[in-house]
Formats: C-alpha cells, sequence, structure tokens
C-alpha cells in the first residue's frame, strides 16, 4: 500500500499506475476458443427458448450457439447482428442474469446457466476483429431521416434505416457519439476504445452521418429537423440529474455519478482522476454501482452506497450487487441523505436518516446516522432534459410513444431511456431503435404500420 | 468382497480385465506398467513371421471424434502389427511371463495362410511360455492387402482352415480374433468353432474414416496429404461389438463358445454388460490409450461392488445371464404398451421432448397448458417410442410406463391384453399361423 492512499480529501494517484492498469482490466476476460466450444455444447438448443424470449431483441441465442459450437463462428455473429447490431456492447453490458441466462433452462436445472453473454461476446468480437460486414444498403430511396442522439436507440434506429435504403443524420451534442456507450458505462466493461470500435464497425454499412456537438433545443428544434428531413427520431436518452434535496448539496465533493463515470471512460491517464478517501454514492441502481465499485479501484478506502429502500428494491442487479461487495464497496440500505456536512464548504460527511416503509410508503424514522465523507456521489436518477420535450407529449416525465415508437407528433418516432415503459437498458435501447426505424420505414414507403 | 478371478479357456487371471492386442502391450516396458496398475491379463500387440519386420507411416496414425467437452468418443488407426523384432518380443514375453506369473500372457499373431509359416512361429511362441494364443483375423489396414487380418477373417473357410493348423501344431490355447467387417458374425465365428478354437475374441476395429480435412481434402489421419481407411475402436463401437457377442452367444451351432469381448469397453459396467451377453472375460485398449492403465482400479472397485450389491460371489455366476433376454423381433410381445411420462418436478422445460416429438414423431407431447410453457405427454398419441426419453437432458424425467392389463390404451382405445403375444401369430401378418378353418 502507497503512501497516497491514506492523503486526505479529494486527491489523484491514491494508487500507482501499474495498480490502476490493473484494476480497471476487462472484468470478464474473453473467452478462448476451448473455452467457448464448451460452454456452447452446455447450450440444450430449447425449443422456443425461453432465453431468446428473455432478450429484448430477441437474439435466436439457440442457434448463435450452436453455431460457435460448430466452428461457425461468423454465421454466430450474423444470428447476434440480425437482431441487435449493438450484440457486441450488450454482450458486454447486459444484466443477463436478469434476462436471458436468468431463464436458462440450465438455471433451472443445476443453478449455472450457459454463459450467454460471453458466448455472444466471442462471437462478435470475432466478427469484428475480422472485420466481416453482414448488411448492404437496399436501393436508395431518397428518403432522409434525422436521428437525434448518437446512443444506442440512435445507432441502431440509423443502421436499420441505412439497410432499407434511407439516408441518415445524427445529431449528438457531445463531442463524440455513442451516448451512454460512450460516457454512461463503467470502465471495466468496455475497456480498449470499444465503443468507438463498434461504432466504426457499425456505420461502416454506409447511409449515416454523424453530426457532433449539435444540441436539441439549443442548436435545432424538432420543427426544424421536421422541415428538413421525411422523418424523425429522438433518442436523446436522459440529459438531466435528479436532485439530492439535501441540505448542502451545492456543498465542494458533491458531484453526479454520470459525470464521475463519463471522465473515467473518457480520461487517457486514470492516475489524474481525482478521488476522495472516504466515499458516499447515494443510490441504488447500475449507476450507484459502476460509480462506488470505479472510486474503490481507484484507491478511495472507504467507499458505501446509501440507499433509502432495501435490497431487494436495489434496480442494480445481484451480479452488480455482488461485484460491488467484493470489491470492498459497503452498501447500506435504508438510510436517505439529510444533510451535507461540510467545512470550509468543502464536504466532511453525511447525516441521513433512516427509513421504513409504512403503509407502502417510504418514511424517514427521525433517527439520523452520520458517516465521514470527502466525497459524494449522487446516483439517484436521471430526468428528461426538459429542453429535449420540444412539444412532444409526456408520461411519467417521459416521451409517450406507441408499440412502434411513434410519439405524439406526427412524423417523430422516439426510442430509448427518454421513452416512457422502457427500463433503461441498453438493449431496450437497441431493441426500440431497431423497430421504430422498421415503423419509420413502413411508413415512408407506404405500408400501414 | 466379490471374487473376481477369471478362468477363461484355462488361461487363469486376478481379474477378467485384459488389455487387447494392440500398442499398449507392444513392449515389456508398457505390460510391466499394465500389470502394476492391475490388469489382469493382456494380448501381446501381434506377432508376424521371422525376418525383418514390418514398417509403420510415420506420419499420424491416429485420428478421432470427440464429444462435448473433446471427450474422445471414437479413434481409428491405421497402425500395422509390431514392428520390432521377433526375438525381441519373444524374450520379452517369456521375461514377463517369468517375472508376472499370476497374470495371462496371451500373444496374438498374424502370419500368411500357409501352413509353415504358422508351423514356424507356433513352437518359438509356446517356448515363451505364454499362456495362448490370438489370431488376428481382424485387423482391417494394410496387413489385409496383403491377405492377412480382417481378408483371412471374412472367410469362413479360410478362418476353420488356420485355427485347425494352429490346433494341431500347438497345445496352447488358441482363440480366433473376428473382424466385424463382415454381414453375419456368426460365420466367421461358427468356421472358428469347425476349426477347433478354444474360444473367440470380438470385435477387432471397423473399416473406418474418422474424418476429412475440408482444407486440403484429405481423410485424417493424414500422411502427405493422403489418408487410407483406418480401424474404428472406443466407445462409439460398444453397441455394434455388443450385438455381434450376443449374436455368437446366442447362435445354437456356437453355443459355450467362450467369448473375450472388445469393444470400446472404457468402465466396469461396459465390461459387466458384455459379460452379461457371454463374454468369459473382456479386453480394453481405447480407454487405456484415452486415460493410461490407471483406469482399470475403477473397473475392479466397480466391478467388485456391484457384484457385492448383486450378491453374485464369482464372475461365472452372471456371464451370459442376459443371452436369454436376447430376441427376434418377431417374438417381442407386442401386447405390452408403454406410454412416457414426464416428471413435472424435475423437468427444466427445455421442449426438447416437444419438438423431437412434433417435428419427427408422432405429435404427443404439448407444449403449451393453460397458455404457460409446460410440457406434457398425450396418452391418446403416445406410440411408446422412447425418443422423448433419450433426447431429455436430465436423467429420469422422462420414463416410460407400461400400461397394466386391463386399461384402455387411449391411442388405440383397446384394451390392454395380458397374455403375450407377437409378430408370429398378429392378424396383420400375411404368413401367421392362421386358425384351422371350420
Amino acid at each position: 500500500m502507497g503512501e497516497n492512499i491514506l492523503k486526505e480529501g479529494i486527491s489523484s494517484g491514491r494508487l500507482p499506475p501499474s495498480q490502476l492498469e490493473k484494476n480497471f482490466a476487462d472484468l470478464h476476460p474473453p473467452l478462448d476458443r476451448h473455452e467457448a466450444l464448451v460452454e456452447a455444447e452446455r447450450c440444450y438448443f430449447c425449443h422456443d427458448a425461453p432465453c431468446q424470449e428473455a432478450c429484448p431483441t430477441e437474439i435466436d441465442i439457440p442457434l448463435f450457439i450452436r453455431e460457435i459450437s460448430t466452428g461457425n463462428v461468423l454465421g454466430a455473429a450474423k444470428t447476434i447482428f440480425n437482431q441487435n447490431i449493438l450484440g457486441g456492447m450488450c454482450a458486454r453490458v447486459c444484466p443477463t442474469e436478469t434476462l436471458c441466462e436468468e431463464v436458462c433452462v440450465r438455471e433451472e436445472a443445476e443453478g449455472k446457466p450457459v454463459k450467454i453473454g460471453h458466448l455472444q461476446r466471442y462471437a462478435t468480437d470475432m466478427a469484428m476483429e475480422r472485420n466481416a460486414q453482414f448488411f448492404t444498403r437496399a436501393t436508395d430511396t431518397g428518403k432522409r431521416i434525422a436521428v437525434v442522439g448518437a446512443g444506442p436507440a440512435g445507432i441502431a434506429c440509423a443502421h436499420r434505416l441505412s439497410t432499407h435504403g434511407h439516408d441518415v443524420t445524427i445529431f449528438d451534442a457531445r463531442d463524440k457519439a455513442g451516448g451512454l456507450n460512450e460516457y454512461g458505462i463503467a470502465s471495466y466493461k468496455t475497456v480498449d476504445g470499444f465503443a468507438q470500435a463498434e461504432l466504426e464497425y457499425v456505420t461502416a454499412i454506409g447511409g449515416i452521418k454523424i453530426e457532433l456537438g449539435q444540441a436539441l433545443g439549443r442548436d435545432f428544434s424538432l420543427d426544424d429537423l421536421k422541415k428538413k428531413y421525411d422523418a424523425v427520431f429522438v433518442g436523446v436518452g436522459m440529459g438531466g440529474v435528479n436532485a439530492l434535496r439535501a441540505e448542502g448539496e451545492d456543498a465542494q465533493g458533491v458531484a453526479d455519478a454520470v459525470d464521475f463515470i463519463a471522465d473515467l471512460r473518457q480520461t487517457d491517464d486514470l492516475s489524474k482522476i481525482e478521488i476522495g478517501r472516504r466515499i458516499i454514492v447515494i443510490g441504488g441502481g447500475m449507476t450507484a454501482i459502476d460509480a462506488a465499485v470505479q472510486a474503490k479501484l481507484l484507491g478511495a478506502e472507504e467507499v458505501t452506497i446509501c440507499y433509502r429502500r432495501g435490497h431487494e428494491e436495489m434496480n442494480a442487479s445481484e451480479f452488480e450487487q455482488n461485484l460491488a461487495t467484493t470489491k470492498g464497496v459497503v452498501v447500506r440500505h435504508w438510510l436517505q441523505p439529510k444533510k451535507v456536512l461540510t467545512a470550509e464548504g468543502k464536504v466532511t460527511g453525511l447525516e441521513l436518516e433512516y427509513t421504513e416503509m409504512v403503509d407502502g410508503r417510504l418514511k424517514g424514522m427521525g433517527h439520523t446516522a452520520t458517516l465521514p465523507a470527502d466525497q459524494i456521489f449522487k446516483a439517484i436518477g436521471q430526468k428528461l432534459d426538459t429542453h429535449h420535450a420540444q412539444g412532444l407529449e409526456l408520461v411519467g416525465g417521459r416521451i409517450e410513444v406507441d408499440e412502434n415508437g411513434k410519439t405524439s407528433r406526427q412524423g417523430i418516432w422516439a426510442g430509448g431511456d427518454c421513452v416512457a415503459g422502457g427500463d433503461d437498458l441498453t438493449v431496450t435501447a437497441v431493441a426500440q431503435g431497431r423497430d421504430a426505424a422498421e415503423s419509420i420505414h413502413g411508413a415512408l414507403m407506404g405500408e400501414t404500420r | 468382497m466379490a471374487d473376481l478371478t477369471n478362468n477363461f479357456v484355462g488361461i487363469k487371471s486376478p481379474n477378467p480385465f485384459w488389455l487387447a492386442s494392440a500398442p499398449p502391450t507392444d513392449k515389456a516396458y508398457n505390460v510391466t506398467r499394465a500389470f502394476k496398475a492391475g490388469w489382469g491379463g493382456v494380448m501381446w500387440k501381434t506377432l508376424g513371421e521371422d525376418g525383418p519386420p514390418v514398417v509403420n507411416v510415420n506420419g499420424p496414425r491416429y485420428g478421432a471424434i470427440w464429444g462435448g467437452d473433446r471427450r474422445l468418443l471414437g479413434m481409428n488407426n491405421i497402425e500395422l502389427i509390431t514392428d520390432r523384432e521377433l526375438q525381441v518380443n519373444l524374450r520379452e514375453i517369456k521375461q514377463i511371463k517369468k517375472d508376472w506369473p499370476d497374470r495371462a500372457v496371451v500373444v496374438s499373431l498374424m502370419v500368411p495362410c500357409e501352413e509353415d509359416a504358422w508351423k514356424a512361429i507356433l513352437p518359438v511362441v509356446e517356448e515363451t511360455g505364454a499362456d495362448g494364443i490370438e489370431l488376428n483375423f481382424g485387423c482391417p489396414h494394410g496387413m489385409s492387402e496383403r491377405g492377412m487380418g480382417s481378408a483371412v477373417g471374412q472367410v469362413p473357410e479360410y478362418i476353420e482352415m488356420v485355427t485347425r493348423w494352429c490346433k494341431a501344431n500347438t497345445s496352447m490355447p488358441v482363440i480366433v480374433k473376428l473382424t466385424p467387417n463382415i454381414t453375419d458374425i456368426r460365420y466367421p465365428a461358427r468356421a472358428a468353432h469347425k476349426g477347433g478354437a478354444d474360444a473367440v475374441s470380438l470385435i477387432n476395429t471397423i473399416n473406418s474414416i474418422v474424418s476429412v480435412d475440408l482444407e486440403s481434402f484429405s481423410p485424417n489421419p493424414s500422411i502427405d496429404g493422403k489418408g487410407s481407411h483406418g480401424g474404428y475402436c472406443g466407445p462409439a463401437v460398444k453397441p455394434i461389438a455388443l450385438n455381434m457377442v450376443a449374436e455368437i452367444a446366442r447362435d445354437p451351432e456356437t453355443a459355450g463358445l467362450p467369448i473375450s469381448g472388445i469393444g470400446g469397453i472404457t468402465t466396469w459396467r461396459d465390461a459387466a454388460e458384455f459379460m452379461a451377453l457371454g463374454s468369459g472375460n473382456v479386453q480394453v485398449c481405447t480407454a487405456v490409450m484415452t486415460y493410461g492403465f490407471k483406469i482399470v482400479e475403477e473397473m475392479i472397485s466397480g466391478l467388485s461392488n456391484w457384484m457385492d450389491e448383486e450378491g453374485y460371489t464369482s464372475i461365472d455366476q452372471f456371464v451370459g445371464k442376459a443371452v436369454p433376454k436376447v430376441s427376434d423381433w418377431q417374438y417381442l410381445n407386442l401386447n405390452h404398451i408403454t406410454k412416457a411420462k414426464i416428471n413435472q418436478d424435475l423437468c427444466i422445460k427445455c421442449g426438447r421432448c416437444h419438438i423431437a416429438c412434433e417435428d419427427t414423431s408422432h405429435q404427443a407431447i404439448m407444449a403449451q397448458k393453460d397458455g404457460k410453457r409446460h410440457f406434457e405427454v398425450m396418452n391418446d398419441e403416445c406410440v411408446g417410442c422412447n425418443l422423448c426419453v433419450l433426447v431429455c437432458p436430465i436423467e429420469d424425467c422422462i420414463v416410460m410406463e407400461a400400461l397394466e392389463p386391463g386399461v384402455i390404451d387411449e391411442r388405440t382405445g383397446k384394451v390392454v391384453e395380458k397374455d403375450y403375444a407377437n409378430w408370429t401369430t398378429h392378424p396383420n401378418n400375411p404368413a401367421a399361423a392362421k386358425e384351422p378353418a371350420e
């Protein structure tokens, strides 16, 4: 243990670069060929497979695994990409333990599902390594579609539209495309610049132009797009962050977990990222876990996740929660932030109130606890940026869509985290983008959809 | 503890597990290791005529097929008989027999189909003190092109002739090893019996090409871009071997002829099955070539424990016990009616039973009940074929249950008869014996 780890306050370089490199290495090293074959052999090739049904993009999982087992790995990749063009990223970030792998009959039989995510990565990695392209553009239709947001929903939508021969322009507010794939996922889940590599691989089909630094509501409006394009797809994600509603949350040392995660993804030198000695992360979802685990990996001595409800209610999957605890993160339940404690404007701790459920409603119990901290990350959920509503009907603070992704406004579709009724998963965003593309295609080509 | 000692045509060994004539028994070094590991006997790798020994290919000699996790299921080889000097082999055999007097040492032989050739080799083998000889009429590759091995084994007259020569020229027991590369195994066995053989051993390896390299288009194993068929062995051949053993065991013409069972034996259970079908002992090769000699420990303890549990104190108490249960199809009881039954507590809902039945059989397994994923046999469609049992990944989840006499078979609407009735008397059989006309 180096001395830097004991530094009070917020500091960079708590761990030597060699240790940081180790800590932020690929969480799941890829399967080698033999491992993949052995794992593929475990698949029972179920009829009407539960795993396929559990996949939001409905990948034909038994088929792609069988293709792997016969050495037809590119065939497997095509089976995956047919349904989910971001199958590579989903293989890395999907909470498979609550999707395909949860319902794997091997889970029921022996508590050990087939490692579907790992196998999907094996196949998609190989296809990308060889730059095997499976899709071509249909004859040019002359139709032009604007996609707002270059995240998973927007990319999936653009790709599918391009296969149908449409021209797509994607607008994104950030400097890099990819959305949460590029900015919002823990570094150890997607190493070696995978998000950008995948973007290049997917857009290689052609017909997709990406305009960066173009923000909806600032640089253009949906009305502008409607005038210039035949259809519009909105996949802007959730740009706003919920407030803590605790006294003193403006203090120095209180930060948004999503910004911390983005900084980690964008840095080329982890030893320059500052982190406190004692960290509190407020929240119970994947973002809370990603922030807490990475704080620990950067060298924070104590990291505590405080969640205002119980273990059962946490949005983070069982696997994610276990990952956090094995990395040394302490997860505490039934605690809600009350007051940020400061000295000279800097965070020194957090006062929390114990909570309980009373008649189905969460209530503070009046008892409090105080935890020392020099950095507090807020991970209590994101919300739709108010500039993004643009006259679209909302429900529960998100854009209202029908089953085909149609919004309340004619000619505008939406998908991904910004629409109501989703589950904030990459894979769901991909499914929604893809399906909206089919609906757009149908509408533009005169089919009734 | 059960007594595993074996007396096969007068050759005694501490257990019935012998090593087949093959690479594992080519040298004193290997055989010593095998005996130390506990093997009851060996068939020394086939000796040929005195003179310059045969030569082997110097490329790959073996090919294989695998199951999941690269478990070897079947292997083939293009190796010939021993490529060591006859005198070296004889010297080693003599020493081994001296060092291991309680183990069986039988010498496999293959010389040209001329009486003089056999007359020449038999005395020098007998002089080693070996317990017996095994006539290699089985190898399907290489030597068969020179008129030996399976080229002899495929002609019953030759088998009888050579067996007779051997019986006339040695006092050692003569075991005739049969090739499975024939249409009816009973004919070569009968020929061996007529020639005076003390026993037959089977099966030798099966003509085979294990795979084709799809880049070079050469069969495997590939020798400089070409391959020839080789002898197939290992777990994959066991069902073929079991049937051939049973055919000989229940043939009235060879009744009582001792059999040494060979073919994919890997565990004590395989061995017990061969013995139940009439093998007085068994020979193993591929399993030791895959896992080494140590597996005999499992075979000894497994067979012994099974015998203890079943109350057998010596192996002759169960050898041949399954033979009377082997029947011709026409005598099977057509009134025995079974239905598949799925144990819902064990079912993991993979649906393989359903799709196998739906796509390829009798549409007798539903995939849904009350809108839920649910697999259940429909007795009014089930013909009792057993396919669902075989494709189910969970042992004992699906079982075949016989209908009791008196109940109605929902498929046919007929009452299940309690009496035995077979095809020979079935009304649909044009050749069935008809009731005499009134």
